[in-house]
């Protein structure tokens, strides 16, 4: 893999902002688009764009092909059938379709869902509400010293009653893994399904969802190199199959009388209307990119540019970084320049063309934990390079040097 | 524009030094606002007698040095004044950060914090007490009770 060719095939960022080179470590927030993706898009609406599931002529059936051939390309990068996969907006959505629809069923009273206080609110307030309006408990997972879900918290809260244990397979706070393969063992043995919020996973890392045991997973399309407003839930096939649709409407329906229905088979049922067909296109040719890159690789330079990303920031006097001490998993660097607010330092690194979040990265509760109400955050993704850990580096000394002058 | 522009001397002894910081013993209202986006809050203490006078303010909360100078500054140019004249001083400064035509007689050290409009997404920050302050005044007078 060459991140500096790599770099070249994404249009935005030959970008300079402020006059400077644009140095973009905000993927987990949303990632860049590259070439290949654009041009899906663009050709799916020039040469193929019609109503899909409907039309009788040709250029109907293209377009049916385009949005089926994109639900099998989205279905290998999870190594899960083409029919295992729902199109949704986003992980927001299939988190709360998953919620609605598995949840609403299989949640009740003496049931429970067993989560945790470091999830983004996505994964947080569907199983929440749920859980309200269906009597059912929610639970959380003990984390341990370094913010982390293990499987022995995970056994120690899960009983006969748990019905979904429901966790992030990678933190957008901390950027820690959590073992979902033992997990989901220890949630079938329990009697219970896993449902994870791959949002930060899946575009960085190989995801084998037969492998790992997990019976759902969420993921978005804008944080894969693919465009916004698309995302998926895969879902086991006999688990979707027994659920019930959550949005009725056109596309999902075999019969209809004024008085009754019947739905088409998963994933259709849950595709209620017209889809998001030149999206899905987008998430499919960003699947075949990443697959095309190879996800280890990915991984691998992400870790690497994240371990010396955190490296330089401890080096620098003055400056916190959260997370493990020792190597990081995931592209992930929180971090914090004493006595400089998140925001202050956001709008100061931005100066020097570097682009990261600040905030409590919609998760309060562990936030909370962290006794952080805010935090700057890097990330990393695969056109990243070593210039730009150079650059933020050197954005972050110029920052702290910045505020110690001005505040005295 | 530079960053020096919005972190000048004033909003950082502000932000250092908070003026009216914590809270009063009888406030007439007191109004709590958070910032979703951001994860900023703000308690206001209000105390506004039976003449319509803002005869104390305190703030507490959480936030970047913009919001929490604001605040400072803020309630530092509103104390003693009326409310119709308060309202004014809140006004003058959302123009000002809006870049439209503001009345900079009414602003004192706020004023500083001009170069904050040049930062779209930090505008918000500074107008958090602001926002405070009218839903607190907004109340008062509805409830026309200056107890
Ligand atoms: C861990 C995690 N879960 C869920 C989401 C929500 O994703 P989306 O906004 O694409 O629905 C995010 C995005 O920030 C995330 O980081």
């Amino acid at each position: 893999m060459n991140p500096v060719a790599l770099r070249s095939e994404f249009p935005l960022l030959r970008r300079y902002e402020n006059g400077k080179r644009l140095c973009y470590v905000d993927s987990a927030a949303t990632s860049q688009k590259p070439q290949v993706v654009l041009d899906a898009v663009r050709r799916y609406y020039v040469e193929d764009n019609a109503n899909v599931h409907r039309g009788v002529y040709d250029l109907a059936a293209r377009a049916t092909q385009d949005y089926e051939d994109a639900r099998a390309e989205v279905a290998g990068l999870v190594h899960a059938e083409p029919e295992e996969i729902v199109f949704t907006r986003g992980t927001t959505e299939s988190l709360n379709l998953l919620a609605l629809s598995y949840g609403g069923q299989a949640l009740g009273p003496g049931t429970n869902v067993v989560t945790s206080p470091a999830e983004h609110h996505s994964n947080l307030l569907p199983w929440q509400q749920v859980a309200l309006r269906r009597g059912a408990e929610l639970r959380f997972v003990e984390l341990d010293e370094a913010g982390q879900v293990t499987p022995d918290a995970v056994a120690a809260v899960v009983d006969g009653g748990t019905r979904v244990v429901a966790l992030a397979h990678v933190s957008n706070v901390m950027g820690t893994v959590t073992d979902v393969g033992a997990i989901a063992a220890i949630a079938h043995r329990a009697g219970a399904i896993l449902a994870v919020d791959g949002a930060q996973s899946v575009p960085h890392m190989p995801m084998d969802v037969r492998q790992l045991g997990i019976d759902f997973l969420a993921f978005s399309g804008h944080k894969m190199c693919g465009p916004t407003g698309i995302g998926a839930l895969y879902g086991r096939r006999e688990l979707l199959a027994g659920m019930s649709p959550v949005y009725y409407g056109g596309e999902m329906i075999e019969e209809v009388t004024l008085t009754s229905a019947t739905f088409k088979e998963a994933p259709w049922r849950f595709e209620g209307g017209t889809p998001n067909i030149a999206g899905a296109v987008g998430m499919g040719a960003a699947a075949r990119f990443l697959q095309e890159v190879g996800l280890s690789e990915i991984h691998r330079h992400e870790t690497e540019l994240a371990n010396a990303a955190a490296d330089g920031l401890r080096r620098i006097e003055g400056v916190t970084v959260y997370g493990p001490e020792g190597h990081r998993e995931s592209g992930v660097v929180t971090f914090n320049i004493d006595g400089v607010h998140a925001h202050d330092v956001a709008t100061a690194l931005d100066q020097h063309g570097v682009c990261v979040r600040a905030g409590h990265h919609c998760c309060q509760p562990l936030m909370r934990r962290l006794g952080a109400a805010s935090t700057a955050r890097a990330s990393f993704y695969l056109y990243n390079d070593a210039e730009d850990v150079r650059q933020l580096l050197a954005a972050v000394q110029a920052t702290k040097e910045f505020f110690r002058r001005v505040a005295g | 524009m530079s960053l020096d522009d919005v972190y000048r001397e004033v909003v950082m002894d502000h932000y250092q030094n908070p003026r009216h910081h914590g809270h009063l013993e009888h406030p007439t209202l007191t109004v709590g606002l958070h910032n979703p986006s951001c994860g900023d809050e703000l308690h206001l203490d209000v105390l506004v007698d039976e003449d319509g006078i803002v005869r104390d303010a305190a703030f507490e909360g959480q936030g970047c040095s913009i919001s929490m100078a604001a605040a400072s500054m803020f309630i530092d140019r509103v104390r003693g004044k009326k409310l119709e004249e308060a309202r004014r001083i809140a006004e003058s400064f959302k123009d000002l950060l809006r870049r439209r035509e503001a009345d900079r007689s009414l602003l004192g050290d706020l004023e500083a914090l001009e170069g904050v409009s040049r930062f779209p997404a930090r505008v918000k920050c500074a107008t958090l007490v602001m926002n405070a302050f009218e839903q607190a005044i907004d109340r008062i007078e509805e409830g026309g009770d200056h107890k």
